[in-house]
């Protein structure tokens, strides 16, 4: 069954639209993955969808029942992390899980029962005393997801989770919303990072410009690219700068460029990596590794929408810098 | 879902985070004793003015302590986006805002008794009408707290709601018949004292104090509760409107 269906639904900001028609449903106990660029309107639909933001046109329906115009009815099911920790800097972190608590109508003796328990998994046990001014932005993460859960919502929304914070602690957060699934938590998460949508959900929908361009199980979308080969190769100096030459060349494969040293070659058949390196060393570029690929949900999001990993990798690393 | 057990909790964060830090209570305490003081040297009479004085004394605290309040509580959480959480909290937005407000109002009432208690070592206070000064007090209380939540709503910056509430208080102070009778008004300024809930406060408590009052004061509870509903309703209105895109 759905937990939750989305029906056209639509945001126009000053008669620009933010969101424009998106329609998805949500399995009961399920991780669905929005994924999309920067500003393809991955927020806007998480505000629409909690009772921030009032649709422009569209339906949303929560375990069947439409409440487009009365979200109020259907927030005791959310749990929601936004895409900025907004926590009370001067409470601790003890005390910021137990107001986050009341605010669902726990009693006392349960609210600080549960916040001991989130704060012992989430490994902010030491921190609790501590005013979250202090926390770093992992531990501001982590406590903000604590704090979403702490109610035992039945469907829980992340915006970009991960984005921007330490390699342990995204680690350690992606492992908590896979507990999360098996405790039987739905879950609504936004990502620009492709591996981790791979990784952690069962259903991904593609989202660009505000559209949905694909929406299917992550094995399905898989499809396509099953059975293609791929070979990154990485140089010592500068490689993407071939790209064209490269092209040209070999005129049957396909030439991405994967990062600033990175060529990433694509083909639908077995990938003779001599011819390669041979063109590589006439044309002075030493290469340090060449390395066979599993394709990807990358390669998948690349064919789909005409987007370069390369230009969500470029975000991702923005974002994580601003941060 | 035991909305009580939310309303208590903001209710209590918003006083141990903002109501009860030392800038505030002292704040709270050294005003109403400036002004109190102010009054009787500039008046040059004796103690025999206290009576007279006390209701505006009374009501400029509760102004003071109230309006700039929600410029805190509520745009300040607003900028740094915690206020998103209350929003999404299943709670109706009438009674989120009541709990966002009851602090503030709480606050306002006990600044107004510094100047009462301060009063009693210097007048003879037994012909007070005291469930009226409570009473008008309280709606003083809810009626300037309605009017910074109204201000807190309708602007983005702290600053801009500290200084608008500025525009509203410092004027009111002398069109709200709190020291000088707004009989002795220009006439052009006496329709703008109408508008002000504060002068029927004001009223309440002349009459309480000293029996001074110049309209009924039925009229003026009746009056101060239609204020407080208007402000109220406004606030909500314009949080449905501006917040929630
Ligand atoms: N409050 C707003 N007013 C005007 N435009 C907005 C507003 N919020 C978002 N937008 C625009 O809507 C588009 C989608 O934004 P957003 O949902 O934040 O994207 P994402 O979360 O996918 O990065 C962007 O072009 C953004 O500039
Ligand atoms: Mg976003």
């Amino acid at each position: 069954m759905a937990i939750l269906e989305a029906d056209g639904l639509k945001k126009h900001f000053d008669g620009v639209a933010a969101v424009d028609g998106v329609s998805f449903a949500i399995d009961n106990g399920s991780i669905f993955g929005f994924l999309g660029p920067n500003g393809a309107g991955k927020t806007t639909t998480i505000n629409m969808l909690t009772g921030l933001a009032r649709p422009s046109a569209g339906k949303i329906l929560y375990q069947g029942r439409e409440c487009t115009q009365h979200l109020k009815d259907a927030q005791h099911l959310m749990g929601v992390v936004p895409d900025e920790s907004n926590l009370y800097p001067e409470l601790n972190g003890f005390e910021n899980l137990c107001f986050c608590a009341a605010l669902y109508g726990l009693g006392k003796a349960e609210r600080e029962a549960r916040a001991r328990r989130l704060l012992e998994t989430f490994g902010l046990a030491d921190a609790a005393g501590r005013k979250f001014a202090g926390y770093s932005k992992g531990m501001k993460r982590k406590l903000t997801i604590a704090a979403a859960v702490i109610h035992q919502p039945a469907i829980l929304f992340l915006d970009e989770p991960t984005s921007g914070i330490d390699v342990a602690s995204a680690r350690q957060i992606r492992q908590l919303l896979a507990d999360l699934k098996r405790e039987g938590t739905t879950i609504f998460l936004t990502t620009h990072y492709i591996e981790e949508a791979e990784r952690l959900c069962d259903r991904i929908a593609f989202i660009v410009n505000g559209r949905i361009v694909a929406n299917d199980e992550v094995a399905a979308l898989l499809k396509p690219v099953q059975g293609r080969f791929a070979t990154v190769f990485t140089f010592q100096g500068s490689g993407p700068s071939l790209i064209d030459n490269l092209r040209s060349t070999f005129p049957d494969l396909d030439f991405t460029p994967e990062s600033q040293n990175q060529i990433r070659v694509k083909s639908t058949g077995p990938i003779a990596i001599g011819p390669l390196v041979r063109f590589f060393e006439e044309n002075r570029i030493e290469v340090a590794e060449a390395r066979r690929v599993q394709p990807s949900l990358e390669d998948v999001f690349v064919r789909i929408t005409g987007i370069e990993a390369l230009v969500m990798k470029k975000e991702k690393e923005k974002q994580g810098g601003a941060a | 879902m035991k909305h009580w057990i939310a309303f208590w909790n903001i209710v209590v964060k918003d006083m141990r985070a903002y109501y009860l830090k030392p800038p505030n209570v002292s704040w709270g305490l050294i005003f109403p004793f400036a002004w109190t003081a102010m009054f009787f040297i500039k008046s040059g009479r004796g103690l025999e003015s206290v009576l007279a004085v006390l209701p505006g004394v009374v009501a400029i605290s509760v102004l003071f302590g109230t309006t700039s309040m929600l410029a805190v509580t509520v745009t300040f959480e607003k900028k740094s986006r915690s206020f998103e959480r209350l929003l999404l909290a299943p709670i109706p937005l009438e009674l989120l805002m009541l709990a966002k407000t009851g602090g503030a109002i709480v606050f306002g009432m006990v600044n107004a008794f510094v100047p009462v208690i301060v009063a009693v070592f210097l007048a003879d206070l037994s012909g007070v009408a005291w469930w009226q000064v409570v009473l008008a007090t309280g709606l003083i209380s809810v009626s300037s707290t309605f009017l910074g939540l109204f201000i807190a709503v309708a602007v983005s910056e702290v600053f801009e709601a500290q200084t608008f509430s500025n525009f509203f208080r410092f004027p009111m102070i002398f069109l709200c018949g709190l020291f000088f009778p707004i009989s002795a008004l220009p006439i052009f300024l006496k329709p703008l004292s109408y508008l002000l809930p504060l002068t029927y406060g004001a009223d309440i408590l002349h009459g309480a104090f000293h029996g001074g009052n110049s309209m009924p004061i039925g009229l003026d509870f009746a009056l101060m509760t239609l204020f407080c509903a208007g402000l109220f309703y406004l606030s909500i209105r314009n949080i449905h409107r501006k917040w929630i895109h």
